[in-house]
């Protein structure tokens, strides 16, 4: 019988979909906890004994200064280091949402995420196709159907065309819908083990939370991409 | 010595806000206006040198999408400069976050303060009028409620310290009548006579006079807001006779109505029923009228947060929201704006954004709601909050015991809602002494989201909670301490600049701030909960168990009041009842055109398509909402009801809606029991069990001790009782805002409609049963249930075609007898799973229920059995107890058979993309875009 691996879900204050992402990693086959950089300032532990490593989504700090700012600071300030290193070692990371904007700022995901195109705040259900490259969370996946729910989804990079060449650009949206470039939805690490993406793939894990599941009608899970991180943990 | 310097970062593509806000100038009749730049400004006042500059432009620019500059930007001359400011001491994230991550990097910065450059550009670069430039600042780019405004750069401005009024006593022995009207007025505590002449005679009693401190809080806990004098007051009838109150005759109904699944109605903080074993929900709305017409963000943003806070007050793990909307017509001319009033499309994006900002934040879906526009909310929007939470279903806590410890949890304390308007009207610049106390704030819903935290995490360390609302610590210590007593120190309360008087600390509604009575044995358990979810604490003094309650700030006692004085001193009123007589003579609109009117009311705001407003609620965090507030083939449809259920069960909650306010104009006592039916109806459409629903009222009217006002009130609480006994549906909370009236340029008060909110909440047995409105395949049959008469008091058919001579005539729907029957069958017939589609008939009446069905499933209706001859009758009556059911073909009879009453097989679903209702016929594209063109 496998040992369930550890996941560690982090979260700032204004963090809200932690409970979610646990919810989805457990379902995955991971043993899921959460840790504040509160709780992790005071003993590190817990970051140290992962093997999974979830930012997860919400309004951290309110996103006052624009969204993932200030908790990329506090992240870099508490384990930086910590987390660099994890990384190195080929640890899976995923930053959902607040948690990819976070990533981004923190300099551990490239480009940018500015308003959408829209001006607003949207909350609707989008297709996700995968993409051939390097990334260890969306290998092998069918295409994912989840929510999205930001005002700061807007993916922007100087030079798309290079991070295809890397194998970075690890999901896309099948309609835009935030004026992302070339309707990028989630971004890699050049080693494929850090993955940031603005969709929920935490809500979509059971199949009656599809909105046309009502209708007899569904699409693939987003468990998927939780699923892919836990038997990574396996391999490495 | 502190220097201030200033950023100002501006977008590198095009700024999102500057599309709107030129179409609002448009709007506000500036025609020219042509491009409004934006650009966000940070004050920062301390040692500022490049080093701090450099690290802060790091975390304040992103490179990729912004560009900084320091210093005060030179004069633009392309466009006339307007720049706005928080007004010192109204909460600001922003500037809390800039300090933190001063903080973080350790930058001496000492304070900060953050506003919003604007340039406005106009065709051919005309100079703007000194009144369009005005009207642009003040109108459209700056609310002086929380901000100021000027013309070219803005002097930044910090809270700074006051000097604390000192704590003045008030003579009110020995005054007449007169002297103690002359001082009500003067202090504002819109009291009556004889409750002026209680407070005096107790302080006569007493043999001393009052302090400041001690009549503010018995003009706040004794205000129509806290006391709701009104729902207690004794009722006259108009033959002299008296009768209960109607809060009196709304807990006798529910009392004996005796539902099994009833934990706690009409006490504390929220309604609390338990639909599964071991496990409790609570419910509350509330509404945030006021404050919404002058700040709208902020106005609905702190909505929010006190009826979640509600929720948390009555010890609920806050799990949904809701919000029902009430405004003015989005396309009013502006030179039909009233005086003083702000255009009502800039009222609901403002109170829209406002509710996005608190619920996504928080991190609630928003599920479920309803807008509503009519020219009776133009001066008077409507904004009903509600909030949904879960418990575990054991013993409630008992306390406050005597020596428990009072303890505040969450925000600081400021001069927050207090007296606003006296302060607002200030100049203000970086060396302004005073702090002003704007009458509405903005929250600050993360610093809530952390108590949420907290009071999940901490469960077991006290004894009684209750949030922090209206009257602030007055009203949440003084309601805790009514059987025990209290004695509080206000000099212990963390503030958020120094400087405040106590009767200010003690009467504060600063926003996201808990009260719970802790047993001393337990505080340290809660402090370290409190420190590991980052709530600041604070030990104000103790639960004594003498029922009376002092109030101190450092040695002086500045208030000592018998607690039952405080709770039961007040004179009950007394208020005379004039009887509406509604007109019922079932007159029925003149229509030519069917097919016109069926698009015409598909386009109509009232039914149009919400999704522009919907979409900027997150409904989908924390996984659980399984019927959606849109729904079907292109999740465009509306849903009637809405239903949550955690990922990890089978069970669900509904929560549907009720309200009409055209019903109220025309007949309030018809109005009352049809939203009640159509509340319960929405739910029961999505599957919830009719014996298993809690109702939940909110009343909005006009002046009360107008005696017709007062008798539309007492015909609307007989009616929903006598609903809620013939459904067997409890009411368990309840909510009322009176005095919604504006005072006109013609001298007249004009009263917002009668508008009264029906909130159900339902026990959904199996949560993968859910039905949803949307068609799902062709051949199958369409079957109408229940009555169709000529019922069109109120309509929207009305509405659209003005085809009454006098808008009076018509009759509002009548109660369907036969309808909690039809329910309990509809109910058993849904779970068979063999209902494919169930819809209510509403607004607009069949042949938009039909459209709305097709929309949702983009498939086609071929409907050529009206149920009864006059098609208009039949198409757009609006007569309550009706479902339109989709089965499988043949399966008409077994509904019948299955509903024990007969009901009238309309016809088919037809993949051909046509509505066709008998003389009317609609291609669906068209029906399509007519319900999505508006919003």
């Amino acid at each position: 019988m496998s040992v369930r691996p550890r996941a560690l879900v982090l979260q700032a204050p204004g963090t809200n979909r932690d409970h979610d992402a646990v919810f989805a990693l457990e379902l995955a086959g991971a043993d899921a906890s959460i840790a504040s950089l509160l709780d992790l300032a005071d003993d590190p532990a817990p970051l140290d004994a992962a093997q999974l490593v979830v930012v997860a989504g919400g309004f951290s700090h309110a996103d006052a200064l624009g969204a993932g700012r200030m908790f990329a600071l506090s992240l870099d300030q508490v384990i930086g280091d910590r987390l660099r290193a994890f990384v190195d070692s080929g640890g899976p990371v995923i930053g959902i949402c607040n948690g990819f904007q976070t990533l981004v700022r923190a300099g551990l995901l490239p480009g940018a995420l500015g308003h959408n195109a829209s001006g607003s705040f949207q909350c609707e259900w989008v297709t996700l196709d995968p993409q051939p490259g390097v990334c260890v969370w969306t290998e092998g996946v069918e295409p994912v159907d989840c929510p999205i729910a930001h005002g700061e989804g807007r993916y922007v990079h100087p030079d798309v065309a290079e991070l295809e060449r890397n194998g970075q650009v690890a999901l896309r949206y099948r309609r835009n819908p935030n004026g992302s470039d070339a309707d990028i939805a989630g971004v890699c690490d050049p080693t494929g083990v850090v993955l940031g993406l603005m969709p929920h793939p935490e809500n979509h894990v059971i199949a009656r939370q599809h909105p046309l599941h009502v209708r007899g009608g569904g699409g693939g899970l987003g468990l998927q991409l939780f699923r892919r991180g836990v038997e990574h943990t396996r391999r490495s | 010595m502190s220097e201030i310097d200033r950023l100002t970062v501006t977008s590198l593509g095009a700024d999102p806000r500057s599309a709107p806000l030129v179409a609002s100038a448009q709007l506000l009749g500036v025609a020219e206006v042509v491009a409004i730049d934006v650009a966000d400004v940070f004050f920062v006042a301390g040692t500022i040198d490049d080093t701090v500059r450099d690290r802060l432009s790091e975390v304040l620019v992103d490179p990729l999408l912004q560009e900084g500059a320091w210093g005060t930007p030179a004069d633009d001359r392309s466009g006339t400069v307007i720049e706005a400011a928080l007004l010192p001491g109204v909460t600001d994230a922003v500037a809390a976050t800039v300090l933190a991550v001063a903080d973080t990097l350790g930058l001496a910065v000492e304070q900060a303060a953050t506003g919003r450059r604007y340039v406005v550009h106009t065709a051919g670069g005309r100079a703007l009028t000194d009144d369009e430039r005005d009207r642009l600042a003040n109108r459209l780019l700056s609310n002086a409620v929380i901000e100021r405004v000027a013309v070219g750069a803005i002097e930044p401005a910090f809270a700074h310290a006051s000097t604390p009024t000192p704590v003045e006593r008030v003579e009110v022995r020995g005054l007449d009548d007169d002297a103690l009207a002359a001082l009500n007025r003067e202090r504002g505590m819109a009291l009556d006579p004889a409750e002026l002449r209680a407070i005096a005679d107790w302080f006569e009693r007493a043999g001393r006079a009052p302090t400041d401190v001690e009549l503010e809080t018995l003009a706040q806990t004794w205000s129509e807001h806290c006391a709701h004098k009104t729902f207690r007051a004794r009722v006259v009838l108009p033959d002299g006779t008296l009768a209960p109150s109607l809060l009196g005759r709304l807990r006798d109904t529910t009392e004996k109505l005796a539902a099994p699944f009833v934990r706690s109605a009409f006490v504390g903080n929220a309604g609390i029923v338990s639909f599964s074993p071991g496990v409790t929900v609570a419910v509350k709305a509330e509404t945030h009228n006021h404050p919404s017409a002058i700040e709208p963000f902020g106005g609905a943003n702190t909505g929010v947060g006190g009826v979640i806070r509600d929720v948390m007050g009555a010890a609920h793990h806050p799990i949904a929201t809701t919000d029902v909307l009430c405004f003015g017509p989005s396309d009013l001319p502006h030179h039909e704006l009233p005086p003083g009033v702000i255009h009502p499309r800039l009222v609901r994006d403002g109170v829209v954004a406002g509710v996005a900002d608190y619920g996504n934040k928080i991190g609630l879906p928003t599920v479920a709601g309803a807008v509503l526009y009519d020219p009776g909310y133009t001066a008077n929007p409507l904004v009903f909050c509600g909030c949904i939470g879960v418990g575990a279903d054991v013993a409630p806590p008992t306390g406050p015991h005597p020596g428990d410890l009072v303890v505040v949890l969450g925000g600081r304390t400021g001069r927050d809602g207090l007296r606003g308007a006296t302060f607002s009207s200030a100049t203000m610049d970086a060396t302004t002494g005073d702090v002003a106390g704007a009458s509405v704030q903005i929250g600050d819903p993360i610093t809530e989201k952390l108590l949420i935290d907290l009071l999940r995490d901490a469960t077991g360390c006290w004894s009684a909670i209750t949030d922090c609302g209206a009257g602030g610590l007055s009203s949440a210590v003084g309601e805790m301490a009514e059987h025990t007593g209290a004695d509080v120190d206000l000099a212990l309360a963390p503030l958020k600049y120094p400087g405040l008087a106590p009767w200010e600390i003690w009467l504060s509604e600063a926003q996201e701030r808990m009260v719970v009575a802790v047993p001393p044995e337990s505080i340290e358990r809660l402090r370290e909960h409190a420190r590991r979810t980052g709530v600041e604490l604070t030990v104000l003094g103790t639960f004594t168990g003498d029922a009376v309650l002092r109030v101190r700030h450092g040695d002086e006692l500045v208030l000592e009041l018998e607690t039952s004085f405080l709770h039961d001193g007040r004179p009950q009123r007394t208020l005379p009842a004039e009887l509406p007589s509604p007109r019922r003579d079932g007159a029925i609109p003149r229509c030519d055109d069917h097919a016109a009117a069926l698009l015409a009311l598909l386009a109509h705001p009232n039914i149009a398509s919400k999704e522009a407003i919907v979409r900027r609620y997150d409904h989908e965090i924390r996984g659980t909402t399984v019927v959606r507030p849109l729904v079907g083939a292109a999740l465009d449809a509306p849903a009637d009801g809405v239903v949550l259920a955690e990922p990890s069960g089978s069970v669900g909650l509904a929560i549907g809606h009720g309200v009409n306010p055209w019903y109220g104009v025309a007949d309030p006592e018809r109005m009352a029991h049809a939203v009640v039916d159509e509340a319960i109806r929405n739910v029961v459409a999505v599957g919830a069990d009719p014996a298993m629903v809690a109702l939940m009222d909110n009343f909005s009217w006009g002046d009360p001790r107008r005696p017709s006002t007062f008798g539309e009130l007492v015909v609307t609480v007989d009616a929903i009782c006598e609903a809620s006994r013939a459904y067997g549906a409890p009411f368990v909370s309840g909510k009322d805002s009176l005095n919604n009236e504006y005072l006109g340029a013609d001298g007249e008060r004009h009263s917002v409609p009668p508008t009264l909110v029906i909130t159900a909440v339902a026990h959904v047995p199996d949560a993968d049963a859910a039905v949803t409105p949307d068609l799902k395949a062709a051949d199958d049959q369409l079957v109408l249930i229940g009555t169709t008469r000529p019922e069109f008091g109120g309509s929207h058919l009305g509405a659209v075609l003005g085809g009454f001579d006098d808008p009076r005539s018509g009759s509002a729907p009548e109660p369907d007898p036969r309808a909690p029957e039809r329910y309990r069958r509809l109910h058993r017939a849904l779970r068979t799973g063999r209902v494919r589609a169930c819809h209510d008939v509403s607004e607009g009446g069949l042949a938009v229920a039909l459209a709305e069905m097709a929309i949702g499933g983009r498939l086609g209706v071929s409907v050529e059995q009206l149920p009864v001859d006059d098609p208009t009758v039949a198409l757009f009556a609006e007569s309550t107890g009706r479902f339109v059911c989709e089965v499988a073909p043949g399966d008409a009879a077994w509904l019948a058979a299955e509903l024990d009453e007969p009901v009238h097989v309309l016809g088919t679903v037809v993949a051909d993309p046509v509505v066709h209702v008998g003389p009317c016929r609609v291609g669906l594209d068209a029906a399509v875009r007519a319900f999505g063109g508006a919003s």
